[in-house]
This record gives C-alpha cells, structure tokens and sequence, in this order.
C-alpha cells in the first residue's frame, strides 16, 4: 500500500530533478544561517557553483557539534516567530540540541510518517498504541500527527505504566504499537507475568535505538506481532527518515526528503552502493531548521537492490556509531561487525571485548569472546576449532587477521546502556 | 554390558590460562569433600581443559557449574600398568594393533600399581582389544 505512490517510487531522472531543484532551495534557505554564511566563505563557495547533485561534496559537512554551538537559535533560517514548534535533544555531554519546526516542516514531517505507516499496512480501522515520551523527544508527537493524518485510532499513551498499557491494549483492541525494541521486550515480559495473551497486535515499530535480527524473532514470537524497524533523527525532522517496508530487508530512505551520501567517516570520501560507512543526510524540504551535508554518525550502507515493493533505493539497518570505527592497519572496522559474526557462530556467545595494541609498529586485535556453555564437549581439539572457526570467519568479514581468545562463560563484563567493548591501548606509551 | 563397568566418567572443565583457576577448581572440590585421584591440564592458545579423575563426578560436575565453570564429562578407561621395563609399550601394542587412536592419557601410582587413565577415540573397542590381549582394565567402582 502507498500513500503517495508517485512520489514513494520516484526514480531515476525524474527523482535527481526533483532533488536539485530541492537542493537550491536549501542552500537559498541556508544563506540566512550565520553559520554557513561563514562556513561556505571559509571555504571559498558560492551557492551558485552547485549546478548538479554531485557537486554537494563540494560544501563542508555539518556535525552535532556545530549544532550545539549554535545553541539555542543559531541554526534558524526563519524569524522565531514562524517556528511553530521546538524541540531538543539531549546530548550526552554538553547542551541539547534544539530544532525547530514551521508550520510546513510539521506538514512534512506528518507526510513521511503517513507513508511509513502505509507502507507497512497499517490503514483506518487500526487502533494504534503510541508508547513513546510525548515531551521534548520527536518520536511521540512525530507518530501521532503521522497517525491521525492517516486515520488511524491514537492512543497516546507515552511511556510508564506498563500494566496499564496492557490493559487499553485488551480493552481498546489494539491493532499496532510503536516503542523502543527495549520497552517492547519489557511489555511481552509483564504480559506474561499478567498471564494476558495480546491478541489483538498485528504490527509492532520500534525504534530509537539499535536492535538485532535475533531481538526481531523474540519480539515477533512473544507479541505475535510483525516487527519493522523505524529511523529517524530529531535534527532531521525526528522518526520516519527511513523505515522497513513489508520486505523487511533494510529500510526506504525518502530521497525526496532526504539527499544521501554514505562517506568514510576518517577520509570523508564518498563511497559507492554495498559500502559500509557513514550516513550523510542534506534535508531536502526543511525550513525552519535547513541543513547540508548532516554527519549522522550512524554507519549504514546503501543497498544495490532493487526492491520489489517498487518504492526507491533503500539502506542497511544502522549497524554502529562511526565515533566507534577502529582503524586497524588501515582498515575500517565496527564493533557491529564483529558482533554479527559472533552472532552466527553458535559455538561462542554474543559477549565480547576487543583490544587493540601495537606490536612492532603494527595494530594488533585481539578479541575475547567466550565459549557457549552449551557447545563445551570437554575436548580441547574442539576448543582449538572453535577458535580457528572464529578467526576464519572474523578474517571474511573484516578482512582482517585477528587473535582470538576464548574465554570462560560469564566472565566478559555486560553492559547495561552502551557498551564499551573496545580498549585501544596504541595511544598508551 | 559386561564392559560398560569399564567406562569411567572423568570431568573436563574448561579453564583459562590465568592464575587461580587450578586452585579454584581444587578448592571447590574440596569444599565437597570430593577426592581427585589423577588429573591432567592440557594447554591451547590462552586456554586450557582441566581433566580429573574424582571419587564423585556428579558432585563435581554439580559443584564446578554452581560456581559459574563450564564442566563436561568426558568417557575414559583405566589401565593397570606392568611397574616393568615395557610396560607402557604393552599397552600401547595392544591398542595399536587394534587401530585404537589414544587422544590422550595421563598416568597416576595407584596403591598396588601404576595406572594409565586413557581417552580413546572407540571406548568398547578399546575395552575388548585390552582384555583380549591380556591387559587388566579398572572397574569404574574402584574409584567412583
Ligand atoms: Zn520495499
């Protein structure tokens, strides 16, 4: 099902046209920004040098950091009296972030979220829970205008009170949710311990944070529900840059919204379809809050197929931050990476750490994962093939040759929030 | 049948290569008053399997698990051993002949006689082609 087919599928010609005439607009719409005024004068561009999309690499990127400099209204191209809305996000370290919104970036905003829930089948008559924070996180209010556009029955229920949440569920019929893949796992949990079977729950949207294929398999057997992935951003509107569609094999990034690029997070360079790296968004149809060549920090990669739901080129499932890349021997490498292929050997667990030397002027990797209790066969020429089987298959995907130590299980620390699975010890004299 | 008052469950317990596991795995087993008659380590890239022979392996086995170590049980067969000149040799022909692949073995003085714990590749194999060829196997009730 499409919302607005045309524009979901265009392609091509058609689609680059649209894009350029959207970049123009932005990079007009930038010009009353003091800090690309500044930007592009420092790098000696004139907005009229962009004639074609390519040459947006050209222009500087754009990183979270600048965006907390400008705090709190230096990235706005609009008097303040035409934002209709603010929201923030909260840093880790430092001040928020803050965004504003038009009245036509809300329109827009709504838009993109109506075609994800579309997309993924949801129509009037779906009675739709909404158990995100309405406050100053974009994933509450940016669902439930998406929501009500489309027609179907909100429920905003926000977070907290999980038993409670349960209840409208049964009582009210709910057809689809939308949390956070954690909140999610938490309600199947209390469900149950409730003895209450959520029979109503077709389709569950999780987002906001990263989520295994492993989790989606959890999710969909305890919620009976079919899981898709939803991204998004707050300095990019907020959920609904890019969701899953019924294929569930990497998610639809709205290019007439969104310009892409996928860069080498330590070079810059651009790089080609099937490459992983990171994810560089220029907002095509922001007003309050435009911006160029926006560092996401999230590592992605463009996929070089075709989907069959027709709908426009789609990307990988966010699989790391690029402030995690370790650069060893000159190749890039994520701790995602080495969790996926952890995650396949059903011989080792899902716990890691990797340490990083140098030995002679050479990195060194060594990881530590430990062995799965259940494969022990008391045998260590199995042991010994266990660990050839994991430096082979690291070797594949990284390309990389690594030390492998197995250890025993349970003995890896386990984080609680993120995880810091990576000691670099080369900058340690 | 007859020959499965032969087979001896030995305990394998994973361990890494740092200090304090041996005397972990001993102290605990001690704990239980669980005896360990032979016990052998064998070393890989920073880890290693702690074999034992004990009076009690379902004990043991329950003991080292509660405490978090990976535990296995592993089939082995013991060998009384000629305290002569070639007697290791006699062991060794015997399972040769029989095309018996001996993986590992570790030895220990028993009361009477020096004993040779042995894992073989085909335990039932093993067990006939020892006594056939005149060589006395250990009844698992001795130790366990
Ligand atoms: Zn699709």
């Amino acid at each position: 099902m499409f919302w607005n087919e045309k524009i979901e599928t265009l392609k091509g010609k058609d689609l680059e046209q649209l894009q350029l005439k959207r970049l123009k607009w932005t990079l007009r719409q930038v010009g009353s920004v003091g800090f690309y005024q500044q930007q592009l004068k420092d790098a000696g561009i004139r907005i009229g040098e962009i004639r074609k999309l390519e040459d947006i690499r050209k222009l500087p990127f754009t990183r979270k950091q600048d965006l907390r400099d400008g705090y709190p209204f230096g990235f706005l191209a609009v008097p303040l009296s035409k934002v209709i809305r603010i929201h923030t996000t909260s840093g880790t370290t430092g001040k928020p972030t803050v965004v504003g919104y038009t009245r036509g970036d809300l329109e827009a905003w709504a838009e993109l979220i109506a075609r994800n829930l579309t997309m993924v089948g949801l129509k009037v008559g779906d009675i739709f829970q909404n158990m995100v924070n309405y406050g100053m996180f974009t994933g509450g209010l940016g669902f439930h205008y998406g929501a009500e556009k489309v027609g179907l029955t909100v429920i905003p229920s926000a977070t907290g009170n999980t038993r409670r949440q349960i209840e409208m569920i049964q009582d009210f019929g709910v057809t689809a949710i939308h949390c956070t893949p954690s909140y999610a796992m938490h309600l199947s949990e209390v469900a149950e311990e409730m003895g209450v079977e959520l029979a109503t729950l077709r389709t569950g949207l999780f987002g906001a944070e990263p989520w295994s294929d492993a989790m989606r398999g959890e999710l969909e057997s305890r919620l009976g529900v079919t899981a898709f992935d939803s991204y998004g951003l707050s300095e990019l509107f907020g959920p609904g840059v890019a969701f899953e569609c019924p294929e569930r094999d990497g998610l639809h990034i709205w290019h007439d919204s969104y310009l892409v690029e996928i860069i080498d997070p330590a070079s810059g360079e651009v790089l080609g379809p099937g490459e992983r790296g990171e994810l560089v968004v220029t907002p095509l149809v922001k007003e309050a809050m435009p911006l160029l060549r926006y560092r996401t920090g999230d590592i992605t990669m463009l996929l070089p197929d075709e989907c069959p739901c027709g709908r426009a080129q789609k990307i990988a499932r966010i699989t790391g931050r690029s402030d995690d890349m370790l650069v060893i021997r000159g190749i890039n490498v994520f701790p995602s990476q080495i969790e996926h292929v952890l995650l396949r050997i059903p011989e080792v667990g899902s716990q890691f750490m990797v340490y990083v030397d140098r030995v002679n002027h050479l990195d060194e990797m060594t990881i530590e994962v430990e062995i799965n209790r259940a494969h022990f066969s008391g045998e260590l020429a199995d042991l010994s093939r266990i660990q050839k089987k994991v430096v082979k298959e690291l070797r594949e995907t990284l390309e990389l040759r690594t030390t492998v130590k197995l250890v025993e299980p349970g003995s890896l620390p386990r984080f609680e929030g993120k995880a810091k699975r990576v000691i670099d010890r080369r900058g340690v004299v | 049948m007859e020959q499965k008052k032969y087979v001896i469950r030995q305990i394998s317990v994973f361990s890494e290569n740092k200090p304090g596991r041996l005397a972990a795995i001993a102290k605990a087993l001690q704990e239980e008053e669980i005896n360990i008659l032979a016990f052998s380590i064998a070393e890989a890239d920073g880890f290693g399997v702690v074999r034992a022979l004990v009076d009690k392996p379902k004990k043991a086995y329950e003991k080292l698990s509660g405490i978090g170590f990976n535990v296995a049980f592993t089939d082995v067969i013991a060998v009384q051993m000629k305290d002569i000149p070639g007697g290791l040799y006699e062991i060794a022909r015997i399972l040769g002949e029989g095309k018996i692949n001996i993986e590992y073995s570790y030895a220990y003085s028993g009361k009477e006689a020096a004993v040779l714990i042995l894992r073989v590749d085909n335990v039932e194999a093993a067990i006939s082609a020892i006594r056939n060829g005149g060589g006395t196997l250990l009844e698992s009730s001795m130790f366990q």
